[in-house]
C-alpha cells in the first residue's frame, strides 16, 4: 500500500480549490491536493504521486513514466487503476 | 541476472552491480536493512539479491504497516461491529489481516458490516451518506498515510460530521528504527531509508542514526536501479568510514519533508506514551493518537474498546522475521500452515510483508527444496 500512483492533472475545479481531477490509465477521479499546494499553484498537465486519495508530491513527467512502469513490473498497475476507480468521495 | 534484461536501464543496472562487487570487501560481511515494505517487495520481485555478492545480506525491516500491527488491535477494531449501528471501514490490506477469530474479511462474510475503502475520505463520505449509522475508519500506516487521516479528520470537523470516527493505529518510523538499533540481536551496518515516508518527514529525523550510532542511511527510490545505487552510496560511506544521511530519491524526497503534511499531523495527532508492535514489543512514543481537540472523532474514546492483547501462535515466528533474525522460509509455518491464501501472520498478508514477498517470488526462483 506504500507505492504511490502517478496521475496527471486534467482539471482544477474552480469551486473546489482543494481538489483536482487526475487521470491514471484512462480513469479520471478527483483527489485531494492540499499537501502539494505549498510550492505554488498546480497547473493542468502537471504530474503528482497519489496515495489513498491524496496527492503527496509533484513529480516530473519522466518520473511519472518510470513510476507507472515500476507498478506494472511489480504487478500492481491494475491494482492502482482499481484504487483510483474505487475513490468514492467526490 | 535473470530480470536485468527486462529493464530499460539494464546497462546502468549492470554497472551498479559491478560497482557494488568492486566496493564490497571480500573479508567483510555486510548486513543492510531496507526499512520500507515497498523496498522489500521490489527487492524480491526483481531478485535484486541475486545481483549482490554473497557477503551482502539485505535484512527486511519493520516498514510494512499491517505486519507490525498486533493481533489484539485487529480484534479491538472488529469488536466495534457488535454494535449494529457501526460500519467499520478499512484499507484492502487490512481486510485480510487475521485476528483471533478471523480477519475483517471473514467477519464480513459472517455478516459484520465492514467495508473496504481506498481512502479515508471515502469513509467520511460514507458517514455523510449514512447519518443514522456510526462510521469508523480503521486507520493504519506510517507517516506516508497519517497526513491523509489528519486531513480527513480536519474535514470531518469543518463539515461537522459527527457520526465519523477514527480507530487510530498510525505508527511512526523513527522509534522503530531506534528500537532495532538498540536490540541486542540486531546487527545492521546501514539502512536503505524509506522513500515515501521520507517525502513527508524529510531526511533530518534520520540524523541521529548517523550521529549516535555511526551508521549511514540512504533514502531510496523503488526502482531496481534506485536500490542498487543506494547500496553503492552506502558501501562508499562504509568504505570511507563516514556515516551520514544521503538522499538517493531527491526527485521525490525534499530534505525538509512536506510541511503541510507535518502541520496537519501536528494539529490532529499527538504521540502515545507507548504502543505495541508485533515482533518488536512495546516501543515508547512510537504511535499516534488523536489530540483532545479531536476527542469527538476518536473511536477509542467514543466506544468502549476491550483493549485486547493476544500472544501470537507459538510456532509463528513473525517477530524474528520482522527483526531480520530469521529468513521467512525458516519459520516453521512458512508455506505449510501459513500461505498468502491462509495467512497465520500478517507478514504473509501484504505484498510488502517479507513472508508474502518471499513466497510469491523467491520460492519461484530459488530451489523449493530449501524450504
Ligand atoms: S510464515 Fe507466517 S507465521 Fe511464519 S513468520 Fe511468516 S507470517 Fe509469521
Amino acid at each position: 500500500m506504500c507505492l504511490a500512483i502517478p496521475g496527471q492533472i486534467v482539471e482544477l475545479p474552480a469551486d473546489q480549490p482543494h481538489l483536482a481531477v487526475v487521470e491514471v490509465s484512462g480513469v479520471r477521479r478527483r483527489v485531494n491536493i492540499d499537501l502539494v499546494r505549498q510550492d505554488g499553484p498546480l497547473s493542468i498537465s502537471d504530474w503528482v504521486l497519489i496515495h489513498v486519495g491524496f496527492a503527496m508530491s509533484k513529480i516530473s513527467a519522466d518520473h511519472a513514466d518510470e513510476q507507472m512502469r515500476l507498478l506494472t513490473m511489480l504487478g500492481e498497475a491494475d491494482q492502482a487503476k482499481q484504487e483510483l476507480e474505487g475513490y468514492q468521495f467526490s | 541476472m535473470k530480470y536485468v534484461d527486462e529493464f530499460r536501464d539494464a546497462q546502468l543496472i549492470r554497472q551498479a552491480a559491478a560497482e557494488i562487487r568492486k566496493l564490497a570487501r571480500r573479508d567483510r560481511q555486510y548486513r543492510l536493512m531496507e526499512v520500507c515494505g515497498g523496498h522489500t517487495h521490489a527487492i524480491y520481485r526483481f531478485a535484486l539479491a541475486d545481483l549482490l555478492p554473497d557477503n551482502i545480506e539485505l535484512v527486511h525491516g519493520p516498514g510494512c504497516p499491517v505486519c507490525v500491527l498486533p493481533m489484539g488491535r485487529v480484534d479491538d477494531g472488529l469488536s466495534l461491529t457488535a454494535d449494529p449501528k457501526v460500519i467499520l471501514t478499512a484499507f484492502g490490506d487490512m481486510m485480510r489481516v487475521p485476528g483471533r477469530s478471523g480477519s475483517p474479511l471473514e467477519h464480513k462474510a459472517r455478516g459484520a458490516d465492514i467495508r473496504m475503502v481506498y481512502s479515508p475520505l471515502d469513509a467520511l463520505k460514507l458517514a455523510q451518506k449514512n447519518p443514522d449509522r456510526e462510521v469508523v475508519f480503521f486507520a493504519i500506516g506510517f507517516e506516508t498515510t497519517a497526513p491523509s487521516t489528519a486531513l480527513t479528520l480536519r474535514q470531518a470537523r469543518a463539515l461537522g460530521v459527527r457520526n465519523f470516527s477514527v480507530f487510530c493505529n498510525h505508527v511512526t518510523i523513527i522509534p522503530a528504527i531506534r528500537a532495532i538499533l538498540d536490540s541486542p540481536d540486531m546487527r545492521v551496518q546501514a539502512f536503505i531509508g524509506p522513500g515515501h515516508v521520507s517525502t513527508v518527514i524529510g531526511c533530518r529525523p534520520y540524523e541521529f542514526i548517523c550521529r549516535d550510532y555511526g551508521k549511514p542511511l540512504v533514502t531510496s527510490g523503488f526502482e531496481p536501479l534506485d536500490v542498487l545505487q543506494s547500496i553503492v552510496m552506502i558501501l562508499r560511506q562504509l568504505e570511507a568510514g563516514t556515516a551520514k544521511v544521503e538522499n538517493q530519491y531527491a526527485r521525490v524526497v525534499p530534505w525538509e519533508g512536506n510541511l503541510p503534511a507535518l502541520k496537519a499531523m501536528a494539529e490532529v495527532f499527538e504521540l502515545r506514551s507507548y504502543f505495541e508492535w508485533r515482533g518488536l514489543g512495546f516501543i515508547s512514543q512510537s504511535a499516534l493518537k488523536l489530540k483532545d481537540t479531536y476527542a469527538e472523532w476518536d473511536a477509542e474514546r467514543r466506544f468502549s474498546m476491550p483493549g485486547i492483547r493476544v500472544t501470537d501462535p507459538k510456532a509463528a515466528q513473525c517477530g524474528e522475521v520482522l527483526k531480520g533474525v530469521l529468513k521467512p522460509h525458516q519459520c516453521k509455518l512458512f508455506g505449510r500452515q501459513c500461505t498468502p491464501e491462509q495467512p497465520v501472520g500478517a507478514l504473509m498478508v501484504s505484498s510488502e510483508g517479507a513472508c508474502a514477498a518471499y513466497y510469491n517470488y523467491a520460492l519461484r526462483t530459488t530451489s523449493a527444496a530449501t524450504v
